[in-house]
């Protein structure tokens, strides 16, 4: 018998260790991950409770399933709704399968945002993008510029020719050139996201633009390959590359110097922001509406547009002053 | 339930026709522990838990459980028979593909029932020919099939979905018939009754046995091995593609992701509720307690917010416990007597 009481044991101490009851009065918000065990989900939990310490009266639950799938993100719903928490936050893993569960959810008070990666609109209240197309595209450009005091050449290395959201982001970026004068776009060529094809179209570039001063890849296959590219020609410091990557993925080439500084997501922002509009939401300080403007402490306002989606903020620069901070975290 | 003959040491008049008395054995039996487990699970999780005695959130929390229990059932006859099915998850994701296919084709409700129920019983087919017709062991046909179900789901779907179910089939898996019972909560109920009955009362039930425990000997003894089996396989698809019409109307959406990794928790709780993974023995009775020890222990983990990889670690000693204990117990006996 001794399996059975271990057994038993096993479970009183999970259930004392464990069970936190907070105080009756403390808004308790739950971030819903994809699943746990994923650096940047860690990282976006860390922002949660940034907001909660700021707050006061917060309760951060941060849960997910075990791996990324609709039907685990439904049990924790489910055991979330039974527990009558306050709002749920949730990075969704399918944007359909999760709507009955958050209505329910809605139905019986629960405030339920969604934030990275988004649920169908009638299954939440509000969707935070990370930031917006507009401000991806200014972003990569003015990464270039911000090390081309005096102008220069750049050229742009994409994912392929049919990839949607590196399209829209270029043709975004574009738009905002004429703010960057002395830059020239001189050439676009497609890597077609795989590490050799992107490798060999920035050695063309090279080759082909002698005065290149810099490279923008807005695909994270991209940048390391280019960087890698320009690290092997000995040509790191001349040649910038820069665009959206990884933090964990280019921190060697922050180091060299072949990429000066690049852009993406700060997980940390995205869990604060995201908590933040959960609490105003669900205390009533503000409400979701097309054309709102709700809080979010220190990352300013979210306006929302006519489907209740909002973007949080320029991608956030990453550089040889913080990139250790953040290169083991995604 | 391997009941050996011996002599009674009377004067051999009579031979009885069970050793112990029903009361007896239900006291030394499997069902008995699991049971005590169950309740365990459910005191202690009142205990932890302020939310978890609550009509709502008990009804909400046997979702967690009634879909799979659906394919377990039929999984038990399966295993006792001596086969396995592995593909009983990609059945669902294929048998839900079909369904949202024909949904854009503008199929109503029946319609989506009877494509459920018929890919369900043909991926079974399918299973139950290779393995009776061709004489190819069960793991490693469903092993394969299990790639190639799910391998269809995904080239017709790649990263899309398939939404947009007719409103009123929501109810299979939404629906409440009385109160908190949920239509699933009933379905499964009698699914579970209808099991018991085919395995416990007919004699397609001690066939399934005879096969698992001898199925030579059950050739010899004019049963037709090969159609029991057959029938198993079909059957087995044929709950799994009712666990897809129950999974796809609660979720409202296909993805080929669907129910992925289902076929162990579907195993895992047939083996819980005391079914020989070697075959020939194993109980109904004892794979719905498993069931709902399962379900609670998930939820009440769940209403404590403890993460899934602790769950499932859980989950695992469970499993390992449960079935290590009576074996333990045994021995110590064994050795206690000699």
């Amino acid at each position: 018998m001794k399996l059975w009481k271990s057994l038993l044991a096993a479970t009183a101490v999970a259930a004392v260790t464990i069970a936190n009851p907070a105080q009756a009065e403390d808004k308790r918000i739950a971030l819903v991950v994809k699943a746990l065990g994923i650096g940047f989900f860690e990282a976006a939990a860390k922002g949660a409770e940034e907001a909660a310490k700021e707050l006061g009266d917060v309760e951060i639950i941060y849960t997910g399933p075990t791996d990324t799938t609709a039907e685990g993100q439904i049990e924790v719903i489910n055991a979330l709704i039974a527990q009558k928490v306050d709002a749920i936050a949730i990075s969704a893993n399918d944007q359909d399968a999760l709507v009955p569960a958050l209505k329910k959810a809605m139905d019986r008070g629960i405030t339920v945002i969604s934030w990275d990666s988004g649920v169908a609109p009638e299954g939440r209240q509000l969707h935070l993008n990370p930031s917006s197309n507009p401000l991806i595209g200014n972003m990569i450009i003015k990464l270039a510029a911000d090390h081309l005091p005096d102008g220069g050449d750049v050229a742009v290395l994409s994912a392929s020719a049919t990839a949607t959201n590196q399209n829209i982001w270029i043709e975004e970026m574009n738009k905002v050139k004429d703010n960057y004068p002395g830059i020239n776009v001189v050439a676009t060529v497609y890597g077609d996201d795989l590490a050799d094809k992107s490798y060999r179209e920035a050695q063309g570039l090279m080759q082909t633009y002698p005065d290149l001063k810099a490279i923008i890849a807005p695909t994270s296959v991209g940048i390391v390959a280019a960087a890698q590219a320009v690290s092997d020609a000995e040509k790191a410091g001349q040649i910038n590359v820069t665009g959206l990557g990884l933090p964990s993925e280019m921190a060697g080439h922050i180091e060299t110097g072949a990429s000066k500084s690049f852009a993406i997501w700060n997980p940390i922002d995205l869990g604060y922001s995201a908590t933040m509009l959960a609490y105003n939401l669900s205390t009533g300080k503000a409400e979701a509406a097309p054309g709102a403007e709700i809080e979010m402490g220190r990352m300013g306002t979210l306006t929302l547009n006519d489907s209740n989606e909002g973007a949080m903020a320029d991608p956030f620069v990453y550089d040889s002053s913080n990139i250790d901070d953040f290169k083991d975290i995604f | 339930m391997s009941v050996t003959a011996q002599d009674t040491g009377s004067a051999g008049r009579q031979i009885p026709d069970r050793l112990k008395s029903p009361m007896q054995r239900f006291l030394g039996s499997w069902e008995l522990l699991l049971l005590g487990v169950a309740v365990a699970v459910f005191i202690l999780n009142s205990f932890a838990s302020p939310y978890f005695l609550d009509p709502w959130n008990l009804s909400d929390a046997t979702f967690n459980f009634t879909e799979k229990a659906m394919i377990a059932f039929a999984m038990a006859l399966l295993i006792i028979s001596g086969e396995i099915d592995l593909s009983v998850a990609s059945i669902i994701a294929l048998a839900s593909t079909a369904m949202g296919f024909a949904v854009q084709m503008g199929a109503d409700t029946p319609m989506l029932i009877l494509i459920g129920l018929g890919v369900g019983l043909a991926c079974g087919a399918f299973n139950g020919a290779l393995v009776t017709g061709l004489g190819l062991p069960s793991i490693v046909v469903t092993i394969g099939t299990m790639s190639l179900f799910r391998g269809i789901s995904y080239i017709v779907l790649g990263d899309k979905a398939y939404t947009g179910y007719p409103s009123d089939f929501a109810f299979f898996g939404q629906g409440y018939v009385w109160w908190v019972i949920s239509f699933e909560f009933l379905l499964f109920a009698l699914v579970a009754i209808v099991f018991a009955v085919i395995l416990h009362r007919t004699n397609f039930g001690r066939a399934v046995y005879v096969i698992g425990n001898n199925p030579v000997g059950a050739l010899f003894s004019g049963i037709r091995v090969t159609r029991v089996k057959f029938a198993l396989f079909l059957l087995t698809g044929l709950m799994s593609g009712v666990a897809a019409i129950c999974l796809t109307s609660r979720l409202g959406a296909t993805r080929p992701s669907i129910a992925f990794g289902w076929e162990l928790e579907v195993v895992t709780m047939v083996v819980l509720g005391g079914v020989s993974i070697l075959g020939g023995s194993g109980s109904i009775p004892g794979v719905v307690i498993a069931a709902f020890v399962m379900g609670m222990v998930t939820f009440g983990f769940g209403l404590l917010n403890v993460p899934g990889i602790v769950m499932s670690i859980f989950i695992g000693l469970l499993l390992i416990g449960v079935i290590a204990l009576p074996r333990i117990a045994r021995r110590i006996l064994a050795k206690r007597k000699a």
